[in-house]
This record gives structure tokens, C-alpha cells and sequence, in this order.
């Protein structure tokens, strides 16, 4: 769960943040916090889906589920078997 | 009665609830034509008051220029007010299909086909030329028009960071399995006034063999040395598969956008986009003003040159007054406040000085952005803008923001 909550906090800092954003944490709001706006959190969704191989139901990747680090973590180790 | 007092007190509280965030919109009336001296009347039901418009986009001061008057009049004496179809039922006439060659010429593209608005022109053009075999990679700062075309189309979406070419460069390869690629910007963005790198986004296309579409509603008419627009200013002319524009803000300020570009994609418009497909053509007054507009423009540069000398003395103004601004180098100059309630603050103060200036705040902008965009007009003479300058510094003094940085304001007021 370590692992996969660094990967994804990673794929993010990479993905989303610019140079002068403050730091993130695994319980920062993504979403509800500015930094990932919704419409740009399909590629977030594909980046988990090609990592760790699982296909994620467009309702369970809501902009709520996907708030945090530690929620995404959660509903990707959902798929995981 | 179906509206009952649930369903009317679920929508009251969310108001309320949009009340008490700050965020709720209200109309200032403005009773006089548009122009740089405009009469309000704010809030409702008050005296009506003089001030300096800082805040259109009547970019060249066409809004209510006499000769686009007396062109939309012609039009109006000659082929009536409104057509009552769309285009292709029996909307089209003479002067549509005028206009469309004069704006293919305009821009130097090969075609152009008029939409309702650019609203219009970009939730429709997605969706006609795209398959769900395409992606789209837009920059994360298009407009709100452009997002929802993208949400209408069945082709995949993915982003980029706002003008950051690196990572343009790695959705392409990303992306290099679909059947088309098209890269989507604003030519000037519309809340930061910066523009595109299109000289670079047009050799990435090249390279990855992606087509790149352009809304270049905040340049048309003036940026670019004869006022073409971001293709012109960055030397792409005809290497833009799709410009959208509208009719809305420089070119004469009425309403309309149009698609223009490669041939065949304005031609599957024509055929499946449906803004065009069921929504009525253009007034004919309006399609008469927007060809006088043309003219003016192709005979004179002297309006877009005022402009360009306006625009860079209001920047170099509020500079000088200490002003934390965004960098670039159009007419839209945004005066950075960071904290929503100081923006609101900052606008209304201004108002009490006689100056319109409004201010924008999350979700407009991102959160802790919060800012007071100014807009600079051909329209505006020397006067205009020395006052609203003075207007400026005023307030600027009453908040304690001149000379400092972004850091010593979010301290002061938060973000
Ligand atoms: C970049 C951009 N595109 C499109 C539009 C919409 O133009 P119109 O008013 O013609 O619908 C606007 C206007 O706000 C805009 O700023």
C-alpha cells in the first residue's frame, strides 16, 4: 500500500503540479483543493489502469473517490486482486 | 403543481449556499451603447453613474463605431431583421456566404463556416471531424467552451500543462496509437492574457503528425502586426488546421463565431456540426456589421496600433505603481490580488472611484489566484487611462499591496 500510495503521489507531483505549487501529501485534496481539476483526471485514471493492469468503472472514480492519495489507493487496491 | 415546495427550497438553499461562499453573480445595467465612458446603474435601483469601462472585450473600439452602425443599418434596410431557419433550410444568404469567404481571406485559411457564437462553434466542431479512434490533448487553461465540445465528442481527451511543451511533447508520444491526434489552445488565454507557443506546438504537430486547433477569440483583429491573430504574430500562417473565433468581442462586439480552416473539416461541419445543423443563422444585421468590421480592418492597421501603445502604457503604468502582474504582452492585464474577498473588495472600491474593473476568483480562476482583469481598448484615449491609473493606486494604497510581492499579499489577506 506504501509502495502504490508513493507511485501515485509521484505520478501526480509529475502529472499536475507546476514549479511553484506547494508540496503534496498522501491526504491532500487533490480535486476539491485546485490542484487536479476534474477534467484533466482522466489521465490520472489511465495511468493507474495501465500500472497496475485493472479497469476502474467510471462511477467509481468519482471526483470524491479520487480526492486523495490514500482514497485513490483505496479504490485502486479494490481491483487489485 | 409539479414545482413544489421541496424542489423550490432544495434550489434556495443551494443559491444561499452560492450566496454565502461570495460567489454569486449579479448584473451591473449599463444604459448607455458600449464604449470606454459607459452610464451604470449598480447596484440595482441606484443612480445611475459615469465610468471608465476596464473590462470589455471591445478590443478596437468597433462596438458602437458610426460607420459599423451605418453598415448594420444598410443591412437591416436591405435584407431584413431576422431569417427564421437555420442555415440550411433557407437561412443562407448573399452576405453569409460573403462573409465566410471574407474571413477565410481574413485569417488566410481555406475555408470558414459561421457558427451562433464561438460557444457555439467549439461544442460543435469536436464531435463533427473526431472519432472515438482520435484524442484530443488540450491545454489545461482552454476555455470553457472548448471543454464542453471536448466532453461532447467521442474521441479520447487527455491534457497538458498550460504551455509547457515538454509534456505537449509526451501525451504525443503517449498518444501515438490513435488514428488522429489534434492538439487544442487558446490562442491568447483569456484570464491570463499570455499567449500560446504556437511557432513550437505547429513543428511538434509536424513531427508527430497531429493537427492543432486554435481559439483565437482574444486575437482576432488585433494581435499580429496586421491584426490576423496568434497565427500571424508567431509566423504560422495557414499551418492551423482549425481556428475558431468569435464576432463577439474585437470584431465589432454583436454575437457570432465561425470554424475556419482546412476545406474538408469545414466542410464536415457543414455537414454534422449541430450548433449549425439546429440553431438559427445569424442575423443578417450583424453579418453586415462584421463585414464592415473586416474592411475597416484590412484598409488600416491604426486601430490595432493604438491598441498595442494603449495597452503596453497601462502595463508599464500599473508596473511602475508597484502591481503584481501576469507576464505577457496582449491587452488583457491582469492586476493580481490572490485572495477572492480582495478582489471583490479591491472592484468595488474602484467603482466608488468611477472605474468598472471586475474581479474573478475561483472557479473562474484557480483557487488563490483571485484577480481584478483589466482590459485595454483602441477606444480608450489617454485620459481614460491616466484616471483609471490614479483610480488604481488609490485603492491600491488603501490595501497596502503596492510594491509587494505575491508572497507579502497572501500573508497579508491569505489566499
Ligand atoms: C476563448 C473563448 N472562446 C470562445 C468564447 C465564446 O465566444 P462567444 O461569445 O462568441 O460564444 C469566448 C468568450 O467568452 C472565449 O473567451
Amino acid at each position: 500500500m506504501e509502495e502504490m500510495k508513493k507511485a501515485i503521489l509521484e505520478y501526480i507531483v509529475e502529472e499536475y503540479l507546476e514549479d511553484d505549487d506547494d508540496e503534496i501529501t498522501f491526504d491532500s485534496p487533490l480535486i476539491s483543493g485546485g490542484i487536479v481539476d476534474s477534467f484533466s483526471m482522466v489521465s490520472l485514471k489511465r495511468f493507474l489502469e495501465t500500472k497496475y493492469s485493472i479497469s476502474i468503472p467510471d462511477e467509481k472514480a468519482t471526483p470524491e473517490a479520487f480526492d486523495t492519495v490514500d482514497s485513490i489507493a483505496t479504490v485502486v487496491n479494490e481491483f487489485v486482486s | 403543481m409539479a414545482y413544489s415546495e421541496r424542489v423550490r427550497e432544495t434550489y434556495q438553499q443551494q443559491l444561499g449556499g452560492i450566496k454565502d461562499a461570495g460567489l454569486f453573480k449579479q448584473e451591473r445595467f449599463i444604459h448607455s451603447s458600449q464604449a470606454a465612458d459607459i452610464e451604470v446603474e449598480f447596484p440595482s435601483g441606484s443612480a445611475l453613474k459615469n465610468v471608465i469601462n476596464m473590462c470589455a472585450n471591445n478590443y478596437l473600439g468597433l462596438s458602437s463605431h458610426p460607420d459599423v452602425i451605418k453598415a448594420a443599418h444598410e443591412g437591416l434596410d436591405t435584407r431584413g431583421y431576422g431569417m427564421s431557419s437555420v442555415r440550411f433550410i433557407c437561412g443562407t444568404q448573399d452576405i453569409h456566404r460573403e462573409l465566410e469567404n471574407k474571413v477565410t481571406e481574413f485569417l488566410g485559411t481555406e475555408d470558414t463556416i459561421l457558427f451562433p457564437s464561438c460557444m457555439d462553434a467549439n461544442a460543435g466542431v469536436f464531435e463533427a471531424v473526431l472519432t472515438k479512434d482520435d484524442v484530443m490533448i488540450s491545454d489545461r487553461l482552454v476555455h470553457a467552451s472548448i471543454i464542453d465540445g471536448i466532453r461532447l465528442c467521442a474521441a479520447e481527451h487527455d491534457t497538458f500543462k498550460h504551455s509547457n511543451m515538454d509534456h505537449l511533447e509526451k501525451k504525443l508520444q503517449l498518444h501515438a496509437d490513435k488514428r488522429f491526434k489534434i492538439v487544442i489552445t487558446d490562442g491568447v488565454f483569456s484570464m491570463d492574457g499570455d499567449t500560446a507557443k504556437l511557432a513550437e506546438m505547429v513543428s511538434l504537430c509536424e513531427q508527430y503528425d497531429a493537427m492543432l486547433f486554435l481559439d483565437d477569440s482574444h486575437a482576432s483583429g488585433f494581435i499580429g502586426k496586421t491584426g490576423r491573430g496568434t497565427h500571424e504574430q508567431c509566423g504560422v500562417v495557414g499551418k492551423i488546421d482549425i481556428i475558431t473565433t468569435t464576432f463577439g468581442k474585437a470584431l465589432g462586439g454583436a454575437s457570432g463565431g465561425c470554424v475556419s480552416g482546412r476545406k474538408e473539416l469545414v466542410e464536415m461541419c457543414r455537414q454534422r456540426a449541430r450548433p449549425y445543423l439546429f440553431s438559427n443563422t445569424v442575423a443578417p444585421v450583424v453579418v453586415s456589421g462584421v463585414l464592415k468590421v473586416l474592411d475597416i480592418l484590412s484598409a488600416s492597421t491604426e486601430r490595432r496600433d493604438k491598441l498595442e501603445t494603449n495597452a503596453d502604457y497601462w502595463r508599464k503604468g500599473l508596473t511602475e505603481a508597484g502591481f503584481v502582474l501576469k507576464e505577457g504582452d496582449t491587452p488583457i492585464i491582469p492586476v493580481m490580488l490572490f485572495n477572492a474577498k480582495l478582489a471583490q473588495d479591491v472592484s468595488r472600491d474602484l467603482f466608488d472611484e468611477g472605474i468598472y474593473a471586475i474581479g474573478f476568483f475561483f472557479p473562474v480562476v484557480p483557487q488563490g489566484q483571485a484577480r481584478i482583469r483589466t482590459q485595454i481598448s483602441a477606444g480608450h484615449e489617454r485620459h481614460h487611462l491616466d484616471k483609471a491609473l490614479e483610480a488604481f493606486i488609490k485603492v491600491g494604497k488603501k490595501y497596502d499591496i503596492l510594491g509587494k510581492t505575491k508572497q507579502e499579499i497572501i500573508a497579508k489577506y491569505g489566499k
